[in-house]
């Protein structure tokens, strides 16, 4: 019998890596930024049927870039985790920080023992409620990397210029068309064409919302939002 | 990859059903999960009484259809909870009245509407109307073992039909078998006598305040013939729930509507 080829462990996981990266840096990007009343999600998505942002519970929200296949398993995996969860407990024990964490895990373990890492990141939302606690947002890369971001995040292709546009241009309680304006140009800072409703996939978790906080925000809604003054 | 691998996508029957997911999963979160097998005798005794719903009602009207119960829980001749909820709402277009043991009717109600949200949430759109119906069938179905033990869940089920734009309501039997009624139909201990109440008032295309009065009669009417079912107590603030489903959503009539309408019906009836 034939021995196999040696491939070092650190070599193997750097082919991984940068095998993943190539397949999320093709993709397009996604952002979140934080307003006055919740977390407003935008995407650059022209499809209006394949969704990258979904509801996974009541205050907590789904984003995915890369591989669609691959993150749609992931959201699905995750609204089950929250249904169990939801039923077996109640509402209120859904928490995003344990969603974040079994996504992690996942990905975490497709990375070290697949042939084929999972080329996706994913952003995990909730939305605080209105006395007081957090919102939160955790992003997870395709090796299980696990981080927690304030105020704003990006991912997907070029999201780091995306990431530094907003850094410097974000500011604390924002309305909604702001934030929205906000994030559709930093969508466009790494590229020239301009970006119209028809190009966007956005949602929010409105805190002022009843039980269910996740709300799509339709094609004619979001010309008059990004139409409106700054 | 072996065929089989790929074909999962199509052949995993659990895919968008909570239901389901939960059968093949965690089967010991299902309610009913350590009933006993259907003919084996009960392992001491019988069982023990345990709380049962009294009336619900549906009846279909112009906008939709209204679905109500009475508020009273009974135990044997012995009132087991005074303000119990019976209706719930199973999404924004539809809801249960439950009527039965009153512990596993809640959890089926329950079930049933983490069921269809989320169908909702993985499937990116809601079930129709049949498709819950028929659901909740299944989940009834799955009840058996604890039904053959005593504890009967027998649901009406009421909701908007979107794409036949009208409102339509469900009886079901203890099997899961699912009837469509096509007026009006109620269910439980007081069933029979708000269903001969209804039969007088009842009139196809009524408009919604009618409908109202008519299902609040049924109810007064039930709770006059029937000893497990709650009458409205005006001392403690105890009305039935009411609740309207349309095109637009479900609404509750406030306390303070369903008091007035009593007080007209009961005012018309001399108070007696």
């Amino acid at each position: 019998m034939p021995l196999p080829y040696y491939v070092s462990p650190e070599q193997m996981m750097k082919d991984k890596a940068e095998y993943a990266r190539k397949g999320i840096s093709r993709g397009k990007a996604i952002v979140a930024i934080e307003y006055r009343d919740g977390i407003l999600l935008v995407a650059e998505n022209p499809s209006t049927l394949l969704h990258k942002i979904s509801e996974i519970y009541d205050r907590i929200a789904f984003a995915g870039v890369g591989k669609y296949n691959e993150f749609e398993n992931l959201r699905v995996a995750g609204v089950r985790h929250a249904d169990v969860k939801g039923y077996s407990y109640s509402r209120g024990d859904v928490s995003a920080k344990a969603l974040a964490n079994a996504y992690s895990q996942g990905l975490g373990n497709i990375f070290t023992q697949d042939i084929k890492p999972f080329e996706v990141e994913v952003l995990v939302c909730e939305v605080g409620d209105a006395n007081g606690s957090k919102n939160e947002i955790y992003h997870i890369l395709y090796d299980g990397t696990i981080e927690d971001e304030k105020n704003y995040a990006a991912m997907g292709g070029q999201s780091d210029e995306i990431r530094r546009y907003l850094k410097e241009n974000f500011k604390d309680g924002l309305d909604l068309a702001a934030a929205l304006q906000l994030g559709v140009r930093a969508l466009m800072v790494t590229q020239n064409k301009t970006l119209t409703e028809r190009d966007l996939e956005v949602a929010v978790l409105d805190r002022t919302k009843e039980r269910r906080k996740f709300r799509r925000i339709p094609a004619e809604v979001l010309n008059q939002l990004l139409a409106s003054a700054k | 990859m072996t065929l089989g691998s790929w074909r999962h996508a199509f052949d995993n029957r659990s895919s968008s059903s909570f239901f389901e997911y939960l059968r093949q999963t965690a089967p010991h979160l299902l309610p009913g999960a350590d009933a006993p097998i259907p003919g084996e005798p009960p392992a001491s005794g019988a069982m023990p009484p345990v709380p049962h719903g009294t009336t619900v009602l549906a009846l279909r009207y112009r906008d939709g259809v209204v679905i109500a119960g009475d508020r009273q829980a009974s135990e044997g001749y012995q009132v087991a909870h005074r303000r119990i909820e019976k209706i719930f709402k199973a999404d924004d277009l539809s809801a249960v009245g439950i009527a039965g043991a009153a512990g596993p009717a809640m959890e089926m109600a329950r079930l049933f509407q983490t069921e269809l949200e989320h169908y909702e949430k993985v499937e990116g759109e809601n079930l129709s109307l049949d498709g819950k119906a028929n659901r909740l069938g299944a989940m009834i179905r799955a009840n058996l073992p604890m039904a053959m033990q005593g504890l009967v869940v027998v649901p009406i089920f009421a909701g908007f039909d979107e794409r036949a734009g009208m409102g339509r309501l469900f009886k079901y039997d203890v099997t899961g078998g699912r009837y469509e009624e096509a007026d009006y139909f109620a269910q439980g201990s007081g069933g029979k006598d708000a269903r001969d109440s209804l039969k007088k008032s009842f009139r196809r295309d009524m408009p919604k305040d009618d409908a109202v009065r008519a299902a609040l009669e049924a109810l007064l009417d039930a709770a006059d013939e029937d000893l497990g079912t709650g009458g409205p107590d005006f001392q403690r603030g105890i009305y039935p729930t009411v609740k309207t489903i349309t095109r637009s959503g479900i609404t509750d009539l406030t306390d303070e509507d369903v008091r007035r309408v009593l007080d007209a019906i009961l005012s018309n009836r001399g108070r007696s």
